[in-house]
């Protein structure tokens, strides 16, 4: 027997944390490792790695391990990519990974199912982790059946019946070609009904982005030189210490996020270092992040000390200047805004004007598919509708695979469809039988 | 084995009354008792079939044909495991088609109308052939079952046949009953007395019975049609044999007519629905939607202006015509008055009516893969008694059965097929976890690697398995092989040869001008080059045989899409290859909800695949079920498991 396909998945808990780790378990663990590290590390060990993705951009630098089987927690080959845990760097590496021929998303409990049935578990472990699967999938199926109800809900609903309509007519065509009463352009019809369903799937992924932004937060992102007042700025928003404060220029090292509500806007706000060239390793790499992270941000405050030389801001566009340490001798320029992390002046005018600035934005139509999960099965459908589309009407039984692997594609998303629902449908809509 | 010393005593006094000792007893001499007694026969086991009158083994019922879109497959599957029905077919058939000939090999299927006459005495020269076989004639009434397993049979007339394994294929036999209109006749089939004996034997021992219904048309005088306005259908030519071993088809090929019902067919039709046991609450039974009767397509389609209708001669020297298409229940006055509002048949004699026919079935959920039933060890059941319809259908499972039925009584372990092998694996996978509510009719678009499943592949998929088990004779085995070597070769050698865009381009062969180079295998996949066009470039193709040339070419077609099928071909495979074992302690899986706990012992799994498919279903439970599943394998040989699946 053949082994498992390779799956993938992020198994740090989702949601915003220092450091994300995704785990790849299967025979093309380290085929991904090579592909995306370059290099294997040693058995257990951890190295510190680019991660590429197949145009060799970088995605993020990171922390992996592979664990070669059957030493490893499923009993099979194991890479681990430790990375920063931005919802950006984990969706890229999830898609790079994904796309890489013989990898999947790992469906629930796929992880835990492989770990036992290498013996890795007994079975008081199983049966603490079933709870957890079913904790966790308990709570996928609430949030599944609030979308039920909800826009992606009726949406898929529509693409279903619309598939197992197109379904209907090629079955018909291929079952019962030998009954006289079964006739007309049975095939065309089945076609142009999935396209029609594609050109819906299109649209639905268009809005992926967006939807992603409203239910992850939008990126507001701190940019300046050093010592600008970025991480004073970010404590006085949030309240709490979240990054080291400190006089000295370049403290700030890594990019540090804070998932803040600013007016009743989710809003995620990134301190980045220092952006000054620096010989030091470390802080250059923060510094190429933080230009990435402004470069994806939704929103910028570019901040300006009294002390910064002016002829160094770099404001664009649609960014937001401000100045910072206004108690201290800062003066606002025309356009600027003035604030105080030492003593509040300013603020609450600032979150303000953040909050009407994204609240513009999201005004936009509300996106259908707003995860991971959802864009790669609704993905995976559209896929398969255009190669559909690209066969020859003499081909009917592979368009009719097409449309099946369509159709399990969206299973995903709405629960399952069953051969019993295409003859139903057939039975009830052709008059069969001699 | 100390139950059995205990049960001694009973034995004997049973032993004393016993006739005769066979390993295999089969009930029913239809379609699936056929195949039924020639597998177990074939695998070595002595075998008996019982059968109410011998002459009418291997009779056609209904229709006339054999095969068609999906029972075709079927056909080519009995004859990969050399089963008996497609030799039969090509010994009875006077008209064949390759069906959907213009789409896929995938959706083709084979079908031939049959001389009735031919076709029966096809089947029983066969089994008279058959080794180790010997026909029985009398009425089977009840079953000897000690401490839950079948030891022998008890005809009406009192005799006893003792045996370690029992096949029943009753067919429509069990508590038939026929309507005709407002009358009712109790009846296996016209002319033959129904079984009742068994029925009680069934529900006593607690398997669950329903009811369904079928339907016949009536048959017509062929002299007494006029033809001259007809369309006429012929077969193909050069007709394509069903089986693998039979090289040429050399019974006399007809054509069938073409005609339609009327407007006025109709109106007589809705005139008379309160006469139709349809339509007036006097069958209680369920039909199968895809073969309705004339007055339900009638009351469901009835802004149609006419339904197509093929009349089908019966025989060669036979005057029998069955019009395929007005199956009905109406009462023979009535079937008379439509028959004069059809063209052609205005002057057409009746020869009989056509009638529906209500008979029990057991619950296919009460089976195991292996067909053997979960209640009684040794009891297999196969054909229509299990909710199917139709003669390939029956058959396949006859096969299956008797098989089974020869090794469990051999002491070997019985086998089930799986559904991304063969249809018979789709079909039986279906009934034993779904069970039905119509007769199940086998369809291409039941199967979802159908794409794998084709009937030119046939015996690739399942001959080694017949020369694994015995089935096959070496007959079949060398041309199998010598076949099979041949394919193989010719696949390689596409393999090997490649052509650059351009090369092909030279030989007006027009593919994605990118300059890679493909093999002619590759080449073979596009749907606009068939292998014409490479004996272009390759001559000496040439030597290769057309069959398999055909079939590597539809090999070629398929090949991406196999590929992509392989990752769910194997993760069925996977949980199919785990088993439930029947005494797992539910109560002790901590974690299963109540409700689950309740619908896995409703339809206990026998692997863990099938627990999947249960409704409600979640990845944690099924998690729990595999573990406890696997402590438990572990801690025994696999050879003890009670299905081993191929």
């Amino acid at each position: 027997m053949r082994a498992y396909p390779t799956i993938v998945a992020l198994s740090s808990g989702a949601g915003r944390a220092g450091v994300a780790v995704v785990r790849v378990s299967g025979e093309r663990a380290r085929f991904a490792l090579e592909t995306i590290a370059g290099a294997v590390p040693g058995a257990r060990k951890a190295a510190y790695r680019a991660l590429r993705d197949h145009d060799g951009a970088v995605i993020d630098h990171s922390l992996v391990l592979f664990f070669p089987g059957p030493a490893s927690f499923t009993g099979e080959d194991v890479a681990e990519f430790h990375i920063h845990g931005s919802r950006a760097v984990l969706s890229r590496l999830l898609a790079v990974l994904t796309g890489l021929p013989g990898l999947r998303l790992a469906e629930a409990g796929e992880f835990t199912r492989r770990a036992f049935e290498a013996g890795k578990l007994d079975l008081a472990a199983v049966e603490g982790l079933a709870d957890l699967i079913d904790s966790e999938t308990e709570w996928q199926r609430r949030q599944a059946l609030r979308q039920m109800e909800g826009a992606l809900g009726r949406a898929a609903g529509e693409w279903r019946r619309a598939l197992i309509k197109a379904m209907t007519l090629l079955e018909a065509e291929i079952d019962f070609s030998d009954e006289g009463d079964v006739g007309g352009p049975l095939i065309a019809d089945a076609v142009a009904e999935a396209q029609g369903v594609l050109g819906s799937l299109r649209s639905a992924l268009g809005s992926f982005a967006a939807g992603e932004r409203v239910r992850e937060g939008f990126v507001v992102v701190l940019a300046g030189p050093p010592n600008a007042g970025k991480s004073s700025l970010l404590n006085a928003l949030a309240r709490r210490d979240v990054a080291i404060v400190s006089p000295i220029a370049g403290t700030t090292r890594d990019a540090i996020e804070v998932r803040l509500d600013l007016g009743g806007i989710p809003v995620v706000l990134v301190d980045t270092a220092g952006l000054r060239e620096s010989s030091d390793a470390i802080e250059a790499e923060g510094v190429r992040r933080a230009r990435q992270k402004a470069a994806h941000a939704d929103l910028v405050l570019r901040l300006r000390s009294p002390d910064s030389d002016p002829e160094r801001a770099d404001s664009e566009g649609d960014d937001l200047a401000v100045a910072t340490m206004i108690d201290l001798g800062g003066v606002a320029r025309p356009g600027e805004i003035g604030v105080s992390a030492v003593t509040g002046a300013g603020l609450p005018e600032l979150i303000d004007i953040i909050a009407s600035r994204l609240g513009k934005l999201g005004q936009a139509e509300p996106a259908l598919v707003t995860r991971e999960r959802q864009r790669v099965a609704v993905a995976d459908a559209a896929t398969a509708i255009e190669r559909a589309g690209m066969l020859s009407h003499e081909q009917s039984e592979l368009i009719a695979e097409e449309l099946r692997i369509a159709v399990r594609a969206l299973e995903r998303l709405i629960g399952k469809v069953d051969v019993e629902d295409v003859l139903d449908s057939l039975f009830s809509g052709f008059c069969i039988g001699k | 084995m100390t139950l059995r010393s205990c049960l001694t005593s009973e034995l004997d006094m049973l032993n004393a009354q016993v006739n005769q000792h066979y390993d295999v007893v089969v009930v029913g001499g239809g379609h699936a008792g056929a195949e039924a007694a020639a597998a177990a026969a074939r695998a070595g086991a002595r075998t008996a079939l019982i059968t109410q009158q011998i002459a009418t083994v291997g009779a056609m019922s209904c229709n006339p044909a054999i095969g068609g879109l999906g029972k075709g497959h079927l056909v080519r599957e009995i004859d990969a495991l050399d089963g008996i029905m497609a030799r039969c077919a090509d010994q009875g058939g006077i008209q064949f088609r390759m069906l959907n000939r213009r789409k896929g090999p995938a959706v083709r299927g084979p079908r031939a109308q049959a001389d009735r006459r031919l076709y029966r005495e096809a089947v029983q020269a066969s089994l008279a052939a058959q080794d180790n076989l010997t026909l029985v004639e009398g009425e089977a009434f009840d079953l000897d079952i000690v401490a839950g397993a079948v030891t022998g049979v008890v005809l009406a007339d009192g005799r006893r046949f003792a045996c370690g394994t029992v096949v029943l294929t009753t067919g429509t036999f069990l508590r038939g009953l026929i309507h005709i209109g407002e009358k009712k006749i109790p009846a296996g089939r016209v002319g033959e007395a129904p079984s009742l004996g068994l029925s009680a034997t069934l529900e006593r021992h607690g398997f669950p019975l329903g009811r369904l219904k079928t339907g016949t048309p009536p048959r017509l005088d062929g002299r007494t049609i006029d033809w001259s306005g007809l369309e006429m259908q012929p077969g193909d030519d050069p007709p394509e044999p069903f089986s693998a071993m039979t090289d040429a088809i050399t019974t006399p090929q007809i054509s069938c007519g073409v005609t339609r019902t009327t407007l006025a067919t109709h109106e007589l039709i809705r005139a008379n629905l309160h006469r139709a046991p349809m339509f007036s609450g006097q069958i209680e039974g369920r039909g199968p939607r895809y073969c309705p009767s004339i007055e339900d397509k009638v009351g469901r389609f009835g802004d149609r202006d006419g339904h197509q209708i093929f009349l089908e001669p019966e025989g060669l020297d036979d005057p029998t015509v069955y019009p395929n298409g007005i199956s009905t229940s109406l009462p023979e006055d009535v079937q008379l008055g439509l028959l004069k509002t059809i063209p052609g048949l205005e002057r057409a004699a009746m020869l009989r009516p056509g009638y529906a026919i209500e008979y029990d079935y057991v619950d296919p959920r009460a089976l195991k893969p292996t067909l053997e039933t979960r209640a009684i060890s040794g009891l297999f059941l196969a054909g229509q008694i299990n909710g199917t319809t139709g003669y390939e259908e029956a058959a396949a499972q006859g096969l299956l059965a008797g098989l089974n039925a020869a090794r469990r009584t051999g002491g070997s372990v019985a086998l089930s097929l799986d559904r991304t092998q063969s249809y018979i694996g789709v079909m039986v996978d279906d009934l034993v976890t779904r069970g039905v509510t119509e007769p199940y009719r086998m369809f291409t678009s039941r199967a979802e690697f159908r794409l794998s499943l084709r009937v030119d592949n046939a015996d690739e998929r399942l001959t080694p398995l017949g020369i694994a088990q015995g089935l096959v004779s070496s007959a079949r085995r060398e041309r199998y092989e010598s076949r099979q070597s041949e394919i193989v070769k010719l696949t390689e050698v596409l393999r090997q040869r490649t052509l650059s865009p351009n090369e092909a381009a030279a030989a007006g062969l027009e593919l994605n001008r990118d300059g890679v180079r493909r093999s002619a295998f590759q080449i073979l996949s596009y749907p606009a080059i068939d292998f014409a066009a490479l004996l272009r470039v390759w001559p000496d193709l040439e030597a290769f045989s057309e069959a398999a040339r055909a079939r590597v070419a539809a090999d070629a077609t398929y090949a991406v899409y196999l590929d992509r099928q392989a990752a769910e071909i194997d993760s069925y495979q996977r949980d199919q290859a785990l088993p439930l074992p029947s005494d797992l302690d539910l109560d002790g899986i901590s974690g299963l909800s109540n409700e689950l706990r309740a619908k896995l012992r409703a339809s206990w799994p026998d692997n863990l695949a099938q627990a999947g498919r249960i409704e409600g279903m979640t990845p944690a439970a099924l998690t729990l079920l595999a573990a406890h599943a696997r402590k438990r394998q572990a801690g025994r040989s696999t050879a003890s498991a009670e299905t081993l699946t191929l």
